[in-house]
């Protein structure tokens, strides 16, 4: 047994999405898929697929006599905080796809290895995974005093959980921005624009930069971040060049460099146009399979 | 059907809210209470302030505040003697916090602006505002780009949520005539007594004051406008115009004409950097349906760029950008450039 075993609990779009990515993984195999509601078409997909299924929830999944590895939680921050608990009490190490951030924040390009024994980590937001990691490619060379971010995602791919707390994005982006991008101070815009055909996800990541910090070496810094970041978002990518600019008065009297992103999705079960979910089920995807690599290598020979 | 019983509509003034886009967002404490004390004495009855972007819009993609637009919210409080001091935040980028601030601040119109087709980011912030109390209007932007009936739907969700008053905003000063009075009407039948209803227009096809009387034919209870136009893109429907068109039609408004006249001239025009123009850029604007607040960024842009400002609007209206992605105007002037060096 070469491959650590995943329950998915949540068996809407993000879930049967994870699903697919999940299926092609080398190191996890997706066992479960666990939803609430029997006739839920994630369901039945899963089941086509092999998997085991249930509509009796996490406790139903809890209870049978063998239990996953990992488990990647799809369902509602508030499902989230009661479920945590009782994953953590079995020893199953918890990848949580809600905006319950109970468990520190990970952004695989950036603090992957810093959390693989961690009981349960939280994946932000999707325009966190996005764009936490340009933050970083500049914050490594340079001081970032102050970062902020433009997320524009088609009005389709942004579910009614998003809708009604979507305070909850632009303050749990705004944080992740600060401690695990590493500006000073952070600030998320989230823009949702219904055009038809749908747009692909854009980013926009504005970080203050000193006046004579090296310009080479921030683009150089950002070009290799966005291809570590691509390894497992394929679709993630630049739009242009990054431009810097000098500080003016409507600058606040900052110098800055702008970078122009780009996240078409893979397309596995959501539209591509869902960069902004594909984001999270391939951040998710990445997450687990640094989580199994411990797990399996942790194993007593038998 | 009337507003109250002295007022047949109610004006707002966003010289100070709409006026901060033109001026770059450097709006200072003295010109706040120079704005308010003029209009206040004139009897306009609310005066909005804040960053044109709304609370929390001083950042590098808006343009950051010379003054906290706190401090201009407080200023215009102390001063205003008989009018309401309003303020405007967008979801997604102001928070709830950003709205106790203001109320505990003395503001007590909530103004809570989404994209015409996202009514339902707002539902949480209009039943903070209210909680708190405070008077709420919702603001669909970009009502242009959707018909009647979307809007009517629209408008009925921000009306359950708590919003007593919904607009019309014409952000990008593209609606005409019978355009304006059809989405009026819709809205009104769609709401009934449930809510008021309201016009934001623009001058970008030089029709602000013409659109907000159709408006109000139409039922419209709340009209926009800014003194002198101070405002985005060609500014917006002119009040002391608004308010002398008014007075000749027998509707009442409650503003002095003589004397928002002469506070158009002798207290806001100083105040701007200069007048809002239809000129090529607004007119654009207008004729391809782009936010009016791009205004300025494409003129930077565009210098910065050595491109044509015309060309990052067109490009604009093209990608059907929405209000809030002006980060997308730089990435547009970097690819016209690019396209000009391939040639």
């Amino acid at each position: 047994m070469t491959k650590a075993s995943a329950a998915i609990v949540g068996s809407g779009n993000i879930g049967t999405d994870l699903m697919y990515k999940l299926l092609r993984s080398e190191a996890i195999e997706p066992r479960w898929m666990i939803g609430v509601d029997p006739d839920s078409p994630g369901l039945k997909r899963a089941q086509e697929h092999g998997l085991i299924t249930s509509a009796g929830g996490a406790d139903w999944l809890l209870a049978q006599d063998e239990r996953p590895d990992i488990v990647f939680e799809a369902t509602s921050a508030y499902v989230h905080k009661v479920n945590a608990p009782k994953y953590e009490a079995l020893g199953i190490q918890a990848v949580d796809l809600t905006p319950a951030a109970l468990g520190p924040a990970v952004v695989p390009a950036v603090n992957l290895g810093a959390h693989l024994d961690a009981p349960n980590v939280s994946l932000i937001t999707c325009g966190g995974q996005a764009t936490i990691p340009m933050v970083y490619a500049v914050s490594r060379v340079t001081e970032v005093a102050y970062a902020e971010i433009v997320a524009s995602v088609a009005s389709p791919s942004a579910g009614p959980g998003t809708r009604a707390n979507i305070d909850e994005f632009t303050k749990t982006t705004s944080r992740g921005i600060e401690t695990i991008g590493g500006a000073e101070r952070g600030k998320a815009i989230i823009i949702l624009n219904p055009a038809e055909p749908p747009m692909l996800m854009q980013d926009t990541v504005f970080c203050s930069i000193p006046v004579d910090a090296d310009r080479d070496a921030i683009a150089a810094s950002i070009r290799d971040v966005v291809a570590s970041v691509a390894s497992y978002v394929p679709g993630y990518r630049l739009r242009a060049e990054p431009q810097f600019d000098d500080p003016t008065p409507v600058s606040g009297g900052l110098a800055r460099v702008a970078v122009f992103l780009e996240v078409e999705g893979a397309g596995d079960f959501l539209p591509p146009y869902s960069g902004n979910l594909d984001i999270m089920t391939a951040a998710a995807t990445k997450v687990g399979e640094g989580f199994a690599q411990r797990i399996v290598s942790g194993r007593v020979p038998s | 059907m009337s507003f109250s019983a002295d007022l047949d509509i109610r004006v707002t003034d966003s010289s100070l809210r709409d006026g901060s886009h033109a001026k770059q967002h450097q709006f200072t404490v003295e010109h706040v209470r120079s704005i308010v004390g003029a209009l206040d004495d004139a009897g306009v009855p609310v005066i909005e302030v804040t960053h044109g972007d709304g609370l929390g819009g001083s950042s590098f993609n808006y343009g950051f505040s010379h003054t906290p637009e706190q401090e201009l919210i407080k200023a215009a409080v102390q001063t205003a003697k008989r009018a309401k001091i309003a303020f405007l935040m967008l979801p997604g980028l102001g928070v709830q916090d950003d709205i106790r601030e203001a109320a505990g601040n003395g503001a007590s119109v909530c103004r809570i602006a989404t994209h015409c087709t996202e009514a339902d980011i707002s539902v949480q912030h209009f039943g903070l505002a209210r909680d708190l109390g405070l008077e709420t209007v919702g603001f669909l932007m970009m009502a242009h780009s959707q018909p009647p009936e979307v809007l009517a739907k629209q408008a009925r969700i921000m009306a359950d949520a708590g919003c007593q008053c919904v607009y019309v905003v014409d952000s990008a000063g593209a609606l005409i005539m019978e355009q304006t009075s059809d989405r009026i009407s819709a809205l009104v039948a769609e709401l009934g007594p449930d809510a008021q209803v309201g016009f934001h227009g623009h001058e970008n096809l030089g029709l602000g004051v013409a659109n907000s009387v159709l408006a109000v034919r139409a039922g419209a209870l709340q009209i926009d406008g800014s003194t002198r136009r101070f405002g985005a893109g060609a500014g917006n429907t002119p009040v002391e115009a608004f308010a002398a068109v008014a007075e000749k039609l027998g509707i009442r408004t409650g503003i002095d004409t003589l004397k928002i006249i002469d506070a158009a001239e002798d207290v806001v025009r100083p105040i701007m950097d200069g007048e809002c123009l239809l000129d090529r850029l607004s007119l654009t604007m207008g004729y391809a349906g782009v936010y009016s607040s791009f205004l300025k960024h494409a003129d930077r842009q565009a210098r910065k760029y050595g491109v044509s400002g015309a060309e990052i609007l067109i490009e604009a209206g093209r990608r059907k950008l929405v209000g809030g992605q002006e980060d997308q105007l730089i990435e547009i002037a970097v690819a016209l450039a690019g396209k000009r060096e391939e040639a």
